[in-house]
């Protein structure tokens, strides 16, 4: 063994729990804890800031990319140094960066310096759905001509299965358009942000699919995730919006994915074992 | 719960080809460059994944992890189960990287002497611990738990450090040593890291290597860093994996490839990811010297001395 690779200290030290280089890690403020040293015993600030920095900077990379609207709205400094402060206040519990960022929009809502930005946190829940969406389960999707296996008089009481990756948003600004015009296009059109939009994330086979909801619509999903059949989530939807469009949104939740078969109801195709 | 879906056959008995990792080189498998492998004439030797990255249901990861486990082995590689943790593994954790492990098959499973977790707190890098009896016994326990878990040896790799503990009692390469002996987990030898820690420890990295177990690594890591310097001035290398991998461990690489022979050697490009002919380019010279080796230790050219 080489001296060089051994320890520089001579007397066995007091051992140093992992709480304390843990502690100094989340707090700047901290110095570096005794006990960590570099070659020869020098002093490790620079040496522990490595350390530090990678955390930092580690964590909000793992924001941008899952926020990258946010980013492009905000800009990158601005997003670096609202990143920061989120990243100290709610450090992730799971390995699995992807999960990240539950909190950040909440956050944003009480984030000072954006708060002329009203859509923002709006944007954020658009883009934390769609990640999850983007790694939910596959399921296979409803098939059109299933709804026809269901005698008419049954339909009211229909209930369906939700795809794992289905996810309603609701907006009081034009947060599905500002998320789409800054993920998927280099120029951003001139968009009214005080118009209220409500988005459908659905995925039917890998990639996610974003569409916006006509009035109504979003009451009437919501109704059937929920487990509500198709006649009460209708009444529901009619309640929200006089003119509530039943035929279209059956339509567009049928095209969309929204949903992985008939709930069984104790009739007909329904009563089948699932395959596996 | 479907009705009308057709009968969906599951992959689940589906069987891939060999899981046997090549003595070649492979290269740390990007989204962006999935479609370029699958499509390159160059056939490389193997890719590897962060264990992590494919923790999640479904969708488009798991898609393109598929496509590529048909045609090619993998190595995976975790980065978050935290063995050098003071306070116990996850044990979740363990059950997320052993249902990616039953699902892709791969030829080897690895993870580092390091921690990241502390207190429900996830750091998102790999930190170092000290190398003394309470620390080597924690991490001994815990590379026990994930492989009887797995039911498979695991490589443990060496890390990169910008500091130490001053309540050390032992070496580096003999803390690993002994893990090694200990839960019969084998090692994956980062040379990059050999050189980071060396620079940064003030010490010869063939000395390093001199004193590492070379009969316990089962694959080698090759990475690129950056320099910086530290509080008096000195050079401070980062393990950046952000640029090619630097001539003096290319070099040491040579050496090393030489005392042992022809090793699964993975060229790891994690930041400031470049096109796939980019990596593909590491990937090739590191083909070029396993190649060259391959020839001088079938000559019987085993026995030279490392250092």
């Amino acid at each position: 063994m080489p001296l060089s690779a051994r320890p520089s200290s001579k007397e066995m030290a007091d051992p140093m729990s992992l709480a304390v280089f843990s502690s100094a890690l989340s707090d700047p403020q901290t110095g570096t804890p005794d006990g960590l040293v570099g070659p020869d015993g020098k002093k490790a600030a620079k040496r522990f800031n490595v350390y530090r920095n990678n955390v930092t900077v580690g964590l909000i990379g793992a924001l941008a990319d899952t926020f990258p609207a946010v980013q492009r709205l905000v800009g990158e400094q601005f997003f670096e140094a609202m990143a920061r402060v989120y990243v100290q206040t709610e450090p992730p519990s799971s390995p699995l960066l992807f999960r990240y960022g539950d909190g950040f929009a909440d956050f944003l809502e009480h984030f000072e310096p954006a708060q002329h930005l009203v859509y923002l946190p709006d944007v954020a829940r658009l883009e934390r759905a769609w990640l999850d969406a983007y790694h939910a389960a596959d399921a296979p999707v409803l098939a059109p001509e299933a709804l026809s296996t269901v005698a008419p008089e049954d339909l009211a009481d229909q209930r369906f299965d939700v795809h794992p990756a289905t996810r309603i948003i609701r907006s009081r600004f034009a947060a599905i358009s500002i998320f789409s015009a800054n993920r998927m296009s280099d120029t951003v059109p001139s968009i009214d942000t005080s118009v209220a939009e409500d988005g459908l994330i659905t995925r039917r086979d890998t990639e996610v699919e974003i569409r916006h909801l006509p009035p109504g619509a979003a009451a009437f999903f919501s109704a059937l995730v929920d487990g509500q059949p198709l006649g009460a989530a209708a009444e529901v939807a009619v309640s929200k919006a006089e003119d509530f469009n039943l035929a279209s949104a059956i339509g567009a939740m049928l095209e969309a994915g929204v949903f992985t078969g008939l709930a069984d109801t104790g009739r007909g195709e329904a009563d089948e074992p699932d395959p596996e | 719960m479907t009705t009308s879906a057709p009968t969906q056959k599951t992959q689940i008995d589906t069987r891939f080809r060999s899981a046997t990792i090549p003595p070649r080189a492979g290269a740390g498998l990007k989204p962006a460059h999935v479609d370029a492998i699958l499509n390159d004439d160059y056939r490389i030797g193997f890719l590897e994944v962060h264990a992590e990255n494919y923790m999640g249901d479904g969708g488009a990861p798991h898609r393109a992890l598929t496509a590529i486990r048909e045609q090619f082995p993998i190595s995976v590689h975790g980065v978050g189960l935290s063995i050098g943790s003071e306070n116990g593994l996850d044990n979740t954790h363990i059950e997320r990287l052993k249902s990616v492990v039953d699902r892709y098959e791969p030829g080897l499973v690895s993870e580092h002497l390091a921690w990241s977790t502390h207190d429900n707190s996830y750091y998102n890098d790999l930190l170092p611990v000290p190398y003394d009896q309470p620390t080597l016994d924690r991490v001994c326990t815990h590379i026990d738990v994930v492989q009887n878990t797995l039911k498979r040896k695991i490589l443990l790799e060496n890390p990169s450090t910008y500091l130490q503990f001053e309540q050390s009692t032992m070496s580096e390469t003999d803390f690993v040593r002994e893990i090694a002996q200990r839960t019969g987990c084998g090692l994956l030898l980062d040379i990059n890291n050999v050189f980071i820690s060396a620079t940064n420890q003030n010490y010869k990295p063939m000395t390093y290597l001199s004193e590492f177990p070379l009969d316990r690594v089962e694959e080698i890591h090759l990475a690129g860093h950056a320099t910086d310097t530290d509080d008096e001035g000195d050079t401070l290398l980062i393990d950046a994996h952000d640029r090619p991998v630097d001539d003096a461990v290319w070099k040491l690489y040579d050496i090393v490839i030489g005392q042992i022979g022809p090793m699964p050697t993975l060229v790891e490009w994690d930041n400031d990811v470049p096109e796939w002919p980019v990596l593909r380019r590491e990937a090739k010279l590191a083909d070029e010297i396993l190649q060259r080796r391959a020839e001088t230790y079938m000559l019987g050219t085993r026995h030279a001395a490392v250092g």
